[in-house]
């Protein structure tokens, strides 16, 4: 009885429960945005920045450390403000700087309404701590605790450089997808070259939140959760004290100091001048101090020591003498007359032999050298045997560190230039050049150029009787204290180490009774230098000195480039003089300190901007 | 002592186990609702404190419910339905006028050491009242004083629910409209309620003189081919009237369409009208009305085939739904167990309703059918309401899924309405022999 609106009831039922099971294959299996909505509701993504690695010095001074800072990001989808004013009372703002915030955010490439954007940054922690309890009365604020590098010093700050937010290009670039937008990362200097070494890696948390964005715990149980490994600290070679002198002594000159330990290759002193104190571009007003850094005539970013190519001047004549012994043309006793007619020099005793014309840097006695060098008479046709010569030359000049890249621990190193055959080819073409169109390289003019790194590595090369180690500055690294493996190649030149003897003589000669003998003083230090005066089209020629003390078993080599300051012997000699005595801890002239202290060369320099 | 070996062999068993499976199932997922993974004490279900634990409760005095149920004699619920239902009608009255507001309803009344929801409790004796009344073999259907009086005993519960501002316990009552179609009520009226529904949500969405354009034109349509059929026929009186009907089934619902119009915008309240309109768009209003249903439906939908498992599920936990333990306890379901969990629960619903509607044919005492009838529609309503809202296919109205939501007095209504009829179908042969 009643069969049929039994049927239709039981169908109905069935067909009610038939949709509803239907409708939840649509919700739980096709449509796959629940579950994202789900994860962006109860799931948040922490991500816990490492401490970066601090630097100390050779003694174990601290060179960089870090300083906590707060970022403070809105999710403007969670974001409601009823009270605009209380707000920006609260957080001490005013309500249009808080609309302009509000408009970077939206004008941001990665702006979301559903990521965290930057509202606050970096926020102190006695700014963070004025604010920090009115965070919980405004949904979708969040607080990412960073840090930012601190320098217990001003010193350095072009060897150390800086981080700062990872730019466009470098983040579409990356290969290993590590760097999300608004990372840190090393910019300049040790901080980008050691960036991975010093950054640890990033770890993630993700944990639960209710309803109210109270935290319950670790989502599934930290199943995708990665622990954040702290950056591993650096011990840099620099000795701070000596490095800070070096710096004092360089106030009011433009020009680079490097100083290294001849047995390790291990950077000593590493100074720029001018320089910028490093917290300028730390933290905050990183942009704005950037800028105006960025503006200064004087280029205080400019890494000279690395950077900077010059003519280098007499020093380069140790380079052709040790060249001369080794190829033959010239024996420790060879003589020649100082003929100005040749090529000018000044008065000294004449003749010299190698050793005397070290102490004087005579130019004739290089024009020479340098001639019996490129022309050795292997052929007829003076084209031809100047470019033989020229080639047997070059590859003596190149394994002295010359003409390419120093390998040192900091990006943006200059090569410098030691022309080539076919650099010559190019300028006059092939068989259209001879001695006397390259004759100026003798006396290290012309178009050879090298960058301070690499007068400071020639010295400790000369220091060490023919081979070097690569200079750098960071010593060691880590707990482990490992050390990069290029730094512990012995890199042996061409020169035999017999022909060493003399030159060393006659560099100790140059400070005892040579060019640079008024920097001598009664008991100072025997020092083995040679001084340098760079001519140059930008006005009064460069003031050059390299050396290395003492005379055996060398403990410090040093080059010091003081631009448009004079004779060699007159501004670098005496810098190089009063480093290597503080260095070794012997009191440094204090006639000598005052007088290089009150050197100041910046007038002149604005001259030459005009 | 001869009773009691009778309830326990011609009780339905199969009912009873949907009836402990549900209550179970109920209190593992209440339990899972309140679970705080962050918590420093271990948690229980047994813990009182918390809505697993108390619902624990409510399921043992459930327990000593269905004992007193099954020894009070049978003929009882019967003799006396009349009596039950006008002190419920009596309850609903006092409750009306003395309960205090909670959530904008006047529903709860405070007994001391706890609080009961009367209209709860009218379900199951409007049930028996209406079965009552229409169990003499006498009383046909057909009849428009039958017709009258079963309205009345339907309406009257209904209006003091209404009063109490309890719209969504009112609805349930539309449970009762199956049942009388099983006794006799035109499926036309079952029709008229489907298309009255349908007319409604269009009307809804679109705007009513657009509706009335389109019935009009659909009238016309239909009154041109029975002219066209009425040209090959020789019946041609019959025309007249067939148009007649068309025009007059065109005014009815040109007519609902403006009196739906008229009830949402002028009667229904401003809360309830939103709660209808973000069914049909649930992106007005995200934050407010809409959130329930959106939160609602991100939960399920992230359960996925499988489900996060039993315990895991973030949106329930960690409170995104609200009324999460009553009316949303569906949520759990879906998100901790899945598409899988899901349909599984469906379909026991399923076969349960289906299980009370073979129960119901089968007694042989048209009060017990009637009465079997109502438990099998005012579960399925309240299955096909509560399940609807979580998923978004109804508007989110206040009323909890048969034995599984947490509260003491929909589980006690349930299971008084339940376990009435299991003594119902228990005695059904001595119906039989005693005539």
């Amino acid at each position: 009885m009643n069969s049929i609106q039994r049927k239709v009831i039981q169908f109905v039922f069935i067909f009610v429960g038939l949709i509803y099971i239907g409708r939840l294959f649509v919700l739980q299996i096709l449509d796959s945005r629940y579950k994202i909505e789900a994860e962006i509701n109860a799931v948040e993504k922490i991500i816990e920045y490492p401490n970066r690695g601090l630097i100390y010095d050779r003694k174990g001074k601290l060179l960089v450390f870090n300083t906590p800072v707060f970022d403070i990001t809105v999710i403007l989808r969670e974001f409601k403000l009823t009270d605009t004013l209380e707000f920006c009372n609260k957080f001490g703002i005013t309500p249009d700087s808080l609309k302009g915030i509000v408009a970077d955010i939206r004008k941001d490439r990665g702006y979301s309404r559903n990521k965290p954007m930057p509202l606050f940054k970096q926020l102190s922690t006695e700014d963070f701590g004025k604010i920090q309890n009115f965070l919980s009365d405004y949904h979708g604020l969040y607080v990412q605790a960073r840090t930012v590098r601190s320098y217990p010093h001003k010193s350095l700050a072009n060897a150390l450089g800086y981080i700062g937010e990872i730019s466009r290009t470098t983040l579409e670039k990356q290969t290993n997808n590590y760097y999300r937008q608004g990372d840190y990362i090393g910019l300049s200097g040790l901080e980008q070259y050691y960036e991975e070494v010093l950054r640890g890696q990033r770890g993630v948390r993700f944990v639960m939140k209710d309803v109210k964005g109270v935290q319950k715990g670790r989502y599934r149980a930290g199943e995708y959760d990665t622990t954040s490994v702290a950056g591993e600290n650096l011990v840099s070679t620099i000795d701070l004290e000596l490095q800070q002198y070096g710096e004092l002594l360089m106030q009011g000159k433009i020009g680079s100091i490097v100083a290294i330990e001849p047995s390790t290759g291990e950077i000593l002193a590493f100074v720029s001048a001018p320089s910028y104190d490093p917290a300028l571009l730390s933290g905050r007003l990183y942009s704005k101090n950037y800028g105006r850094i960025l503006m200064d005539p004087l280029k205080p970013l400019f890494n000279r020591p690395l950077m900077a190519q010059y003519p280098p001047g007499s020093i380069f004549k140790l380079a052709q003498a040790l060249t001369g012994l080794q190829l033959g043309v010239i024996t420790e006793r060879t003589q020649f007359s100082c003929d100005k007619s040749l090529v000018n020099c000044h008065s000294h005793p004449s003749p010299t032999d190698l050793r005397s014309s070290i102490q004087w840097s005579c130019n004739p006695y290089y024009f020479l050298t340098f001639k019996k060098i490129i022309n050795q008479d292997l052929s007829t046709n003076k084209y031809k045997d100047t470019e033989m010569g020229f080639d047997m030359w070059r590859p003596h000049i190149l394994s002295m560190g010359f003409g390419s890249k120093i390998d040192v621990d900091l990006p943006n190193v200059k090569a410098g230039n030691i022309p080539s055959n076919q650099y010559y080819d190019k300028i006059y073409g092939d068989m259209r050049w001879k001695f006397s169109t390259i004759y100026s390289l003798g006396i290290g003019q012309g178009e050879i150029s090298i960058i301070p790194i690499q007068m400071a590595n020639f010295a400790a090369m000369i220091a060490n009787r023919g081979y070097y180690f690569s200079p750098h500055l960071i010593r060691n690294m880590g707990k482990d204290k490992r050390i990069l493996e290029k730094y512990t190649v012995r890199h042996q030149t061409t020169i035999h180490p017999k022909y060493f003897k003399p030159i060393v003589d006659g560099m100790e000669q140059v400070v005892l009774a040579g060019t640079a003998a008024w920097t001598r003083s009664k008991d100072s230090v025997i020092i083995c230098g040679k001084t340098g005066t760079a001519e140059n089209p930008h006005g009064d020629d460069h003031s050059v000195f390299i050396a290395f003390a003492p005379k055996d078993n060398p403990k410090i080599a040093i080059a010091v480039f003081v631009e448009n300051a004079g004779f060699g012997a007159m501004t670098a000699a005496p810098i190089a003089n009063l480093l290597i005595h503080k260095y070794l801890k012997r009191k440094p002239n204090q006639y000598m300190e005052d007088y290089i202290i009150n050197k100041d060369l910046t007038d002149k320099y604005g001259s030459y901007k005009k | 002592m001869r009773n009691e070996d009778k309830i326990s062999s011609n009780i339905d068993w199969i009912t009873v186990g949907f009836y402990s499976l549900f209550v179970l199932l109920g209190w593992f997922n209440i339990f899972a609702v309140v679970y705080d993974p962050e918590a420093e004490a271990t948690q229980s279900m047994f813990d009182f404190s918390m809505n697993a634990g108390k619902q624990l409760i409510w399921i043992c005095t459930a327990v000593i419910l269905i004992i007193m149920i099954l020894v009070i004699d049978f003929k009882f619920y019967s003799t006396f339905a009349y009596v039950i239902y006008g002190l419920v009608i009596l309850l609903l009255i006092v409750t009306t006028l003395i309960a205090t507001e909670v959530n904008g309803s006047r529903s709860w009344l405070d007994i001391g050491f706890t609080r009961i929801q009367p209209a709860e409790f009218a379900k199951f004796a409007t049930a028996l009242a209406l079965a009552k009344y229409m169990s003499p073999v006498n009383v046909k259907f057909e009849r428009f004083e039958t017709k009258l009086v079963s309205a009345f005993i339907l309406a009257l519960p209904c209006i003091f629910i209404l009063l109490q501002n309890e719209t969504g316990s009112t609805l349930v009552f539309s449970a009762f409209i199956l049942v009388l179609y099983r006794e006799g009520l035109s499926g036309v009226i079952l029709l008229i309620g489907v298309m009255s529904a349908l007319l409604l949500v269009l009307t809804l969405i679109y705007d009513k003189f657009i509706i009335v354009y389109v019935i009009g034109g659909l009238a016309f349509i239909v009154v041109l081919y029975l002219i066209q059929a009425a040209t090959n026929s020789t019946k041609k009186r019959l025309l007249w009237r067939n148009i007649f009907v068309v025009a007059i089934v065109a005014g009815i619902c040109s007519g609902v369409v403006f009196g739906v119009d008229f009830f949402v915008n002028k009667v229904l309240q401003e809360h309830q009208r939103n709660r209808v309109m973000v069914l049909i768009d649930q992106e007005l209003d995200p934050k407010g009305v809409g959130y329930h249903v959106r939160q609602s439906k991100i939960a399920i939908g992230s359960g996925e085939f499988w489900g996060k498992g039993f315990l895991e599920g973030t949106q329930t936990k960690f409170d995104f739904v609200p009324e999460q333990s009553t009316d949303f306890i569906f949520c759990t379901i879906g998100e901790e167990h899945g598409w899988f969990g899901s349909t599984l629960l469906i379909g026991l619903y399923v076969a349960f309703m289906l299980r009370l509607v073979f129960l119901a044919e089968r007694q042989k005492d048209k009060f017990a059918r009637i009465y079997g009838y109502s438990v099998a529609c005012l579960i399925f309503i309240h299955f096909m309401v509560n399940i609807g809202m979580t998923i978004g296919v109804f508007p989110v109205i206040g009323i909890p899924l048969p034995f599984f939501s947490y509260g003491g007095s929909s589980l006690w209504s349930f299971t008084i309405l339940l376990f009435i009829f299991l003594k119902l179908d228990a005695h059904r042969g001595e119906v039989l022999s005693s005539l």
